[in-house]
């Protein structure tokens, strides 16, 4: 039998109360209950970042974590943040440098990136690849994904390399 | 990969933790950052009944320093350990080995306790805890008792822990003066599961080390304290035949398992190339 | 359409300008996938949506001596559970044997397995539920008897044959070619020089980020079938669903929304996927299927399982006379429909050798059925075989006469001046640039400065080494390909070019979009061809109801192959565009441009008629033209490459690596590519396809292989044991660009989007053997483990 429990969460903004399966984690519920197919689903055991979602202002996966995990907490999606214009500049390097391809794991690498961003201001090439080494990318090879990220960087501390 | 049906609870204290561990027996299966727990209940390799998060639970949480030992909650994450300023003033070996563990998600939910609770021998807790001769607080309706870390893992996932009793805090004692601290993992990349790794940790001075620990990961079903590795350096002046007999004598200590990809031979040899690394670390 | 239209695509005499022709314009459709705004197969949402899952072989090879269905039957939300009898009533099997493979051979394959099971993963029933979670709480419940038979795992033993897999085939080879240009032995016995080595190659698979989906929509009123498919060939499976499924092709449409990756990986026809669309026939109601990641590893195509002798002669002076190989593959038992699991061993076969100028060349190469799973092309089919074992063997050559690797290239590269070119093999080459394209990589990488580097830095007991990988590339295929065989593969496609009243631009195109960026090509060679700004135009793929007939994407064929469509389609809108505007503007057509979304004077570029005015007047005032005079604003356009069996492209990849040889690690400092891919319509775009390709090319030199147990267990099939590359371990990767246009369309453009995985895996292993040279030590099995390392050094 399903067992369901009442919960609530602040999603992207919005308090939203539903029933929800225990067995149910997080982004198939944003996906399958709330239409937010943005987070995507790659590999359901939390080594591909697909699922990269944020929780309590922290990245998480979306995939390791029940959806009445979240009850109370805040989660952010990448259409919320999208449409809030905090992932803006990194959405705009990432499209100027083609560091996207097939797009899918391009919300959870943004994700990821917007965390680096965010804490690690002086961060160097080699330090975006490892805060990025837990998002999977099979098309780009990576390269351009972290010259947008570093544009960003150097953009955010004011153009000084 | 959908998970089987369970049931879900979250208590508030430990009181009732302990009721819903008697009442459902092996099918309870406690939840702290569940990033261990959750891909195996998606890959259906376990189903129990119902689920008890204890993340609800005040006060299991926190990093605190109590004298010369450290007390790490079991609710405390990873990210909490890697920027805390108690770990790395009072324990480097942990603060070196938090950096290794998964990637930057999984270090925001996944915590000290559910690692040390799971006991995969090739997770970084654990050799810490060993090689440190760290004490593990289990709680349980009968009260408190402590295990030390060396007697606590019994084998690949197996542990001290008895039904009805929850991990609550680890205590370490803090890094003495002089005490130098090395943690080196082999992974073919950032985040994976160690191939082998060493925690190392020694006091140095005046050209000797002393009160040598070496607890290998990946190395066994369980964390390996090399004793007679350590012995070849204790108290010895340190040069490169030193750390060539710690070496050679870890044949002694490691009788390592073959992985997916590693011969025994070849992980033996590997953990012999960071014994060299963690002594040169230490007092090289 | 044969002589090479000089850009500007513009008429002769006006201000010169390319259009977007060259820009790295980024990509329009990309914005949406930014914001989690894509439509992924998996995303749509349909009334009465059923979901299938599938109960899957746990053995190798095993009779299936009963299923219990009912209890799994019972279990809430389920709709019905199949097996392969129940599914085989709406599908029919199929063989994948195509004829131009000369003796292949393969069993029929059924949708799902009926009576046997051939393989750890092979679907022997489906469960239909109203939730994917509920399918699979069903699936615990079905009992099943099984009976084992002894599986063939080894490739060796598969040849040898004791056991036969399929005992009406009578032997365990799928496909055997043979070729032989008559001289090699003598070669081989006045060479000064003769290397052998044996190279392995460790099966491998796609890991695409997004599994395999299908959503199958049949419509039994009008018994229609609707299939929203992440496929790379809609048109293909148009004509696939239609046969196997008896519905009339016209009642059958294939949409592919936004697809997350696919190498390859989707172009083939999955047991599974078809079972799906046989299920919604059945049920008489949306299925859809997902493949999760851990069936994906035992059910998505794997790849490149070859052991290959190969030998090379050559003389003192360093030139190559002949090669010599033996090339043993091991697929699945099944050859893989419709393009048949033969096709990668072939390419072995015409591709070893294939930039250098010897003439004498004999090839042995067979194909083995074993009970793993099924295997087929994946991006680059057999090409980082064939240049592995190439560069390796030259390599070794070079090392032998104590040559350096570049200069040993450059005595045996086939001169630039030589063209066309019938290589040893009988493929033909149009026009390459080998030695163009090495000086511009040994110029770009800074070859004898890192050279410099690697010794110095070799007496501190730090070891570097440089890999150089040269290759050529199949990309658009004629029917040569497939069409020659009977396949019902398309090998050209066509472009609808349409203005809209409003000035904007739609084109249509049967090439299909998988983030590699196709639809932005198109828009660009599109605006420029018309006279548009870039923002104007909005192109479709993917609908087999809505674009023309098509191959769709595979084989490096978009670009070329599309674009050429797109052009000449683009040009004849441009042409009627002019003709309305002439009759509007009472002006000779001769003296018209459109310049900027404008009709404008061809000479002053003075503004005469905006498109938008001109669509107004065409569309909703066709009044007040003269009453002879029919507009028209849509036009389509086909291509189809003619004059060459496939389109060669050439290039050269290096790997600059350090090695530590305590530990066996290998750490990939940096990589280069030079490519020679003819008009690059999108520099950023072309880089950005190498750059991904470059990397897949790593994971399977260093990382990737499907690791089996005697029994035909998959032991590593999820992505914490099957490990991808991942950022922290690649390097930056440099690319540039040589332009040799081919002269077959006006576009002039070769495909580029194999490249990178052709190379890669033989300039990394070239990189690691360099750097091993002083300690006598060399690697030839893919991946190269740390293990592997160790072993060479003799140190475990």
């Amino acid at each position: 039998m399903e067992h369901t429990i009442q919960t609530t969460l602040i999603l992207n903004g919005a308090a939203v109360t539903r029933p929800i399966a225990a067995r149910q984690h997080l982004v198939d519920f944003l996906r399958e209950e709330m239409g937010l197919t943005g987070s995507h689903v790659g590999c359901e055991h939390g080594v591909c970042g697909a699922c990269t979602l944020r929780v309590d202002g922290k990245i998480v996966r979306g995939c390791l974590m029940l959806a009445v995990q979240a009850n109370g907490r805040k989660v952010d999606t990448i259409e919320g943040l999208s449409d809030s214009g905090e992932l803006a500049d990194l959405q705009r390097a990432f499209h100027e440098h083609n560091a996207l391809q097939c797009g899918f794991c391009t919300p959870g690498m943004l994700m990821t990136a917007q965390d680096l961003v965010a804490s690690r201001p002086q961060a160097t090439r080699d330090e975006i690849r490892d805060h990025l080494s837990g998002n999977y990318c099979r098309c780009t090879g990576y390269h351009a994904i972290v010259d947008a990220v570093e544009e960003v960087l150097i953009s955010r501390r004011g153009g000084k390399k | 990969m959908k998970a089987p049906s369970f049931a879900y609870a979250k208590p508030a204290t430990l009181a009732e933790v302990f009721d819903l561990l008697e009442r459902h027996g092996e099918g309870a299966k406690l939840l702290a950052g569940g990033q261990s727990l959750i891909p195996s209940l998606n890959m259906r390799l376990s189903s129990p009944g119902v689920l008890i998060d204890i993340t609800g639970v005040s006060g299991l949480a926190g990093i605190k320093v109590e004298g010369d030992t450290v007390r790490i909650g079991a609710l405390t994450t990873h990210a909490e350990i890697e920027r805390s300023p108690e770990i790395a003033r009072h324990l480097p070996l942990i603060e070196q080995a938090v950096k290794q563990v998964a990637h930057v998600a999984i270090r925001n939910v996944g915590t000290f306790g559910g690692s040390i609770a799971l006991a995969d021998p090739a997770a970084e807790y654990p050799a810490c805890c060993v090689a440190l001769d760290a004490t593990f607080v289990l709680a349980s309706r009968n009260g408190e008792r402590r295990v030390p870390a060396r007697q606590f893992f019994k084998g690949i996932y197996a542990t001290e822990l008895r039904p009805g009793e929850v991990l609550v805090a680890g205590e370490l004692k803090a890094a003495g003066a002089g005490y130098r601290s090395a943690f080196l993992e082999l992974a073919r990349r950032v985040g994976d599961y160690a191939i082998v790794g060493v925690a190392a940790h020694a006091k140095a001075g005046g050209g000797k080390l002393a009160d040598v620990r070496l607890a290998f990961l990946g190395a066994g079903d369980r964390p390996m304290l090399a004793a007679n590795a350590a012995a070849a350096v204790d108290g010895k002046a340190y040069s490169a035949g030193v750390v060539k007999a710690a070496q050679d004598a870890l044949a002694k200590d490691l009788a390592p398992p073959a992985d997916l990809y590693h011969s025994s031979a070849t992980k033996l040899h590997l953990a012999r190339v960071l014994t060299g690394r963690a002594l040169a670390a230490l007092g090289g | 359409m044969n002589a090479r239209a000089e850009l500007p695509l513009h008429a002769p005499g006006t201000q010169v300008d390319k259009g977007y022709i060259g820009q790295s314009v980024p990509r329009p459709q990309a914005k949406r996938l930014l914001q989690g705004r894509g439509a992924y197969t998996d995303d749509l949402r349909f009334p009465r949506l059923a979901h299938v899952v599938f109960f899957r072989s746990p053995h190798a090879h095993a009779k299936i001596k009963r299923l219990e269905l009912t209890k799994a039957a019972k279990s809430p939300g389920v709709i019905g559970v199949f097996d392969g009898r129940a599914v085989a009533e709406y599908c029919s099997p199929w063989i994948a044997v195509l004829g131009h493979l000369k003796g292949i051979k393969s069993p029929p394959q059924y949708a799902i397995a009926i009576d046997r099971a051939c393989w750890q993963g092979e679907a022997v029933a489906a469960v239909v539920a109203e939730t994917r979670a509920q399918a699979e709480d069903a699936l615990q419940l079905i009992e099943a008897d099984w009976e084992p038979l002894p599986a063939v795992i080894d490739m060796d033993e598969a040849l040898e044959g004791k056991r036969v897999i399929h005992p009406d085939l009578g032997d365990n080879v799928c496909f055997k070619r043979e070729l032989d240009t008559g001289g090699v032995d003598e070669a081989f016995a006045k060479a000064d020089v003769v290397v052998e080595e044996t190279y392995g190659f460790g099966r491998h698979t796609g890991v695409c980020l997004e599994g395999r989906a299908i959503l199958a929509d049949y419509n039994a009123a009008e018994h229609t079938l609707t299939v929203y498919h992440a496929t790379q060939a809609p048109h293909m499976m148009q004509d696939i669903f239609s046969r196997h499924l008896n519905i009339p092709e016209g009642n059958v449409r294939v949409i592919a929304k936004d697809v997350g990756g696919s190498y390859g990986i989707k172009v083939h026809v999955y047991a599974d996927e078809m079972a799906t669309a046989a299920l919604s026939v059945m049920l008489r109601r949306p299925v859809k299927f997902v493949a999760d990641r851990l069936e994906s590893f035992v059910s998505d195509i794997h790849a490149r399982e070859h052991k290959v002798k190969v030998r090379l002669a050559c003389t003192k002076q360093g030139e190559i006379l002949a090669f010599d190989l033996w090339d043993l593959t091991a697929i699945g038992p099944y050859s893989v429909y419709p393009r048949t699991s033969g096709i990668e061993g072939n390419q072995v076969v015409n591709l070893t050798g294939g930039p250098y100028k010897h003439k004498q060349y004999r090839a042995r190469m067979q194909v083995v059925f074993t009970n793993k799973n099924v295997c087929c092309q994946y991006r680059a089919v057999g090409h980082p075989i064939a240049v592995a074992l190439t560069e390796g063997i030259v390599d070794l050559a070079a090392a032998k006469l104590g040559m350096d690797p570049a200069e040993f290239r450059r005595k045996n590269l086939i001169p630039d001046d030589a063209y066309p070119y019938t290589f040893a093999s009988g493929i033909k080459f149009e026009k390459l640039s080998h030695h163009k394209t090495l000086g511009r990589l040994l110029e770009l990488m800074d070859y004898q400065k890192l050279r410099a580097e690697q010794a110095s830095l070799r007496k501190k007991g730090v070891h570097r080494g440089i890999g150089l990988a040269a290759m050529i590339e199949v990309t658009n295929p004629s029917p040569a390909f497939y069409g020659v065989g009977g396949a019902r593969i398309s090998a050209q496609d066509g472009a609808t070019i349409r203005l809209e009243p409003t000035g904007m631009i739609t084109v249509l195109c049967s090439v299909t979009e998988q983030g590699q960026g196709a639809e932005g090509v198109f828009a660009q060679i599109a605006a420029s061809a018309v006279g548009v700004t870039i923002e104007k135009v909005r192109v479709i793929t993917g609908d087999t109801g809505v674009t023309p007939y098509g191959g769709g994407t595979w084989a490096s064929r978009g670009a070329g192959i599309g674009g050429e469509a797109v052009l000449q389609g683009a040009r004849a809108l441009r042409s009627n565009i002019l003709d309305i505007a002439a009759v509007v503007l009472n002006l000779d057509k001769a003296e018209l441009d459109i310049v900027g979304n404008e009709v404008v004077n061809r000479l002053t570029l003075e503004s005469k008629l905006p498109l938008v005015e001109l669509g107004r007047v065409a569309y909703f005032r066709p009044d007040t033209l003269p009453p002879k005079f029919q507009s028209e604003l849509t036009v389509t356009r086909h291509y189809t490459p003619r004059e060459y069996g496939f389109t060669f492209t050439n290039g050269i990849q290096a790997s600059y690596v350090e090695v530590d040889p305590d530990t066996g690690f290998v750490k990939l400092l940096k990589h280069w590519c030079v490519e020679d891919c003819g008009t690059v319509i999108n520099p950023m775009l072309v880089d950005e396809q190498i750059r991904g390709g470059v990397v897949q090319g790593i994971g399977a030199a260093l990382f990737e292989e499907c690791l089996y147990d005697a029994e035909g267990q998959l032991l590593n099939g999820n992505m914490a044991d099957y490990l991808v590359p991942m950022a922290a371990e690649m390097p930056d990767i440099i690319c540039a660009h040589i332009e040799t246009p081919t002269k077959q369309s006006e576009l002039g453009a070769k495909g580029a989007g194999e490249a990178g995985t052709a190379g890669a895996p033989g300039a990394v292993m070239n990189a690691i053997n360099d750097a091993l040279s002083p300690f006598g030590a060399r690697v030839t099995s893919q991946p190269f483990t740390p293990e592997k390392i160790l072993q060479a050094l003799r140190k475990v």
